[in-house]
């Protein structure tokens, strides 16, 4: 690990203030010092953010529940709000990583994970996303846990987070801190980006922005979800294939549905059009769901070894939508 | 032709070795290591742990009921402080990684890895190892039913086992729901422990000697008594 400098944040404001030009915040840390060690991540300054104020969950002002950042997996996980109205949520969060690392991680920093692409963790391969124009060892490699879906001749990494698929489904916003003390609010679905030709960053977060929340939309009760993670274990297992699913119930037909899948692309990746076609006042039926799912994988494309995962994810979501009609 | 004649092949080798092992494991949780796979000694403990620079930072750590202070280089992590500064060598450094457990410790109540904690973000929080848990001569009920289920072999990953067991209680006692939990949206006071909840539950700790049905019926035991 490089020598770095080590400071306390004490406010906010003066967490993106002190941060410098190679700095980066720190909180939960399971991630980053993992990079550290491994040469990946090198900062020469490290701000503790972890004791800022900004682990409330709560009622917001618009019938939804507002996450602060530095809320833990855990505490998010299982909070009566979210268990309550979002459970959604709460299964997604339960499923990634083992109980130690869901009580030391934290929203933001789940958010903010890096890819588990080998060819990403080994400072020996080439890797446009550790270092720019270096080449990408997995597009003609080992690829048979990358991207189907959104990727580049960059970069075919894919997003790890179980907790941002889920938080894509259901629509959040983030509240992001800048560093001239304004706060900015985005479409979580906005939050994370597509390689295209700079694999280095994985979101749009600006140079020395925080995140400082999420905010969950007011959610109608009769809702239907489930999430479903394909992996090759079944605990503390990174996706294969994910699918999050959420709709409004009215009768028999679907309203607002929304899936998300994770495990396919550089971010959490929304099948708007395959919900499009849900929301025409369809009847949730297999048929249906299968229809979805050929919609939503249209525009896949293989690499080497993971073509599989085609036929996987749209297998996965039809198992998905199944599970939350109860069927 | 001598073996010898390409002196690098072994470094090659060892290079490639190292990167398939990465790709084959790149289903776990954290990293993309494998451990304990034969090729290569633990986790070394890095230089600046114990070479302490002059210009140092100052922590205090709650360790067991003890405040202990530390000069450390901020780059040292909870486990290496505690293992090499503090001769506290009941937690174990496995892989480094956050990938198998051995390293847990309780903090602030809750288990945590402390190969992935920077001991300087510990300054006043109350740890727990495996040290602090018994009381004076009595073991602590965890590691008395670890004994009688004869839940260990190597006993390696055990002081992980059960600091992370130790955690699980007060979870299962406050409610808190885990992947196999049913019914999410309703909140138990306290959750019973089936054989697939612990099982879950205890994922974050690998045991390589394969003592996992032991260490389910030590949990179970422990658990029943609640």
């Amino acid at each position: 690990m490089k020598p770095f400098n080590f400071t306390k944040a004490t406010d906010q404001t003066n967490a993106v203030k002190s941060l410098q030009k190679d700095g980066t915040f720190i909180a939960g840390g399971t991630n980053l010092v993992d990079l550290m060690k491994e040469g990946i991540s090198n900062p020469s300054q490290l701000v503790d953010i972890s004791r800022l104020p900004l682990s409330t969950i709560q009622s917001n002002k618009s019938g939804g529940v507002s996450i602060g950042a530095l809320a833990k997996n855990t505490d998010v996980a299982n909070h009566p709000l979210i268990r309550k109205n979002y459970p959604l949520l709460s299964q997604a969060i339960l499923a990634g990583a083992s109980a130690q690392i869901r009580n030391m991680a934290t929203v933001g920093g789940n958010m903010n994970q890096r890819t588990r692409c080998a060819y990403f963790y080994d400072v020996a391969m080439p890797c446009n996303k550790r270092e720019p124009n270096s080449g990408c060892g997995a597009m003609e490699g080992l690829n048979k846990n990358h991207a189907i879906l959104g990727w580049s001749e960059n970069c075919v990494a894919t997003n790890p987070s179980d907790m941002s698929v889920a938080l894509a489904a259901l629509d959040a916003k983030v509240n992001i801190l800048g560093t001239n003390g304004k706060i900015r609010t985005i479409n979580f679905t906005d939050y994370h980006r597509l390689p295209e030709n700079d694999a280095t960053k994985d979101n749009n977060l600006k140079s020395g922005e925080l995140v400082i929340s999420i905010e969950l939309p007011k959610l109608n009760l009769s809702e239907k979800h489930h999430y479903l993670k394909i992996r090759e274990r079944t605990s503390y297992a990174f996706a294969i294939i994910s699918v999050a699913v959420v709709w409004e119930w009215k009768g028999p037909s679907m309203m607002n549905p929304r899936i998300a899948l994770g495990g396919v692309a550089h971010k959490p990746w929304r099948c708007f059009e395959a919900e499009k076609f849900l929301s025409g006042g369809l009847i949730a039926t297999e048929e249906n769901f299968k229809k979805a799912a050929d919609i939503a994988l249209k525009d896949a494309k293989p690499l080497k070894e993971n073509a599989y995962k085609i036929t996987l994810a749209k297998r996965a979501i039809v198992r998905a939508l199944m599970n939350a009609s109860g069927k | 032709m001598d073996e010898n004649t390409f002196p690098n092949d072994d470094l090659l080798d060892k290079s490639r070795r190292d990167f398939l092992k990465k790709v084959s494991t790149v289903g776990v949780a954290t990293a993309a290591f494998t451990f304990f796979d034969g090729s290569e000694v633990l986790a070394e403990v890095p230089e600046y742990v114990n070479n302490v620079p002059a210009d140092a930072m100052s922590i205090k750590l709650n360790i067991n009921g003890a405040v202990k202070e530390l000069q450390i280089d901020s780059r040292t992590t909870l486990l290496d402080a505690l293992r090499e500064r503090l001769d506290l060598t009941g937690s174990k450094k496995g892989c480094d990684h956050g990938q198998c457990g051995a390293c847990t410790v309780i903090v602030d109540g809750r288990r945590i890895l402390s190969c992935l904690t920077l001991a300087a973000m510990c300054d006043d929080k109350k740890i727990t190892t495996i040290e602090g848990l018994a009381t004076g001569e009595t073991l602590h009920p965890m590691q008395q039913a670890f004994l009688d289920y004869d839940a260990l072999q190597c006993g390696y990953c055990t002081p992980g086992q059960i600091c992370s067991a130790v955690a699980l209680m007060q979870e299962a006692k406050n409610g808190e729901a885990s992947f196999v939990t049913e019914n999410l949206p309703v909140k138990a006071a306290s959750m019973k422990l089936s054989d697939d909840e612990i099982r879950e539950r205890m994922s974050g700790n690998i045991c390589r000697c394969g003592a996992y049905s032991n260490i389910v019926a030590a949990i179970k035991e422990v658990s029943s008594k609640q």
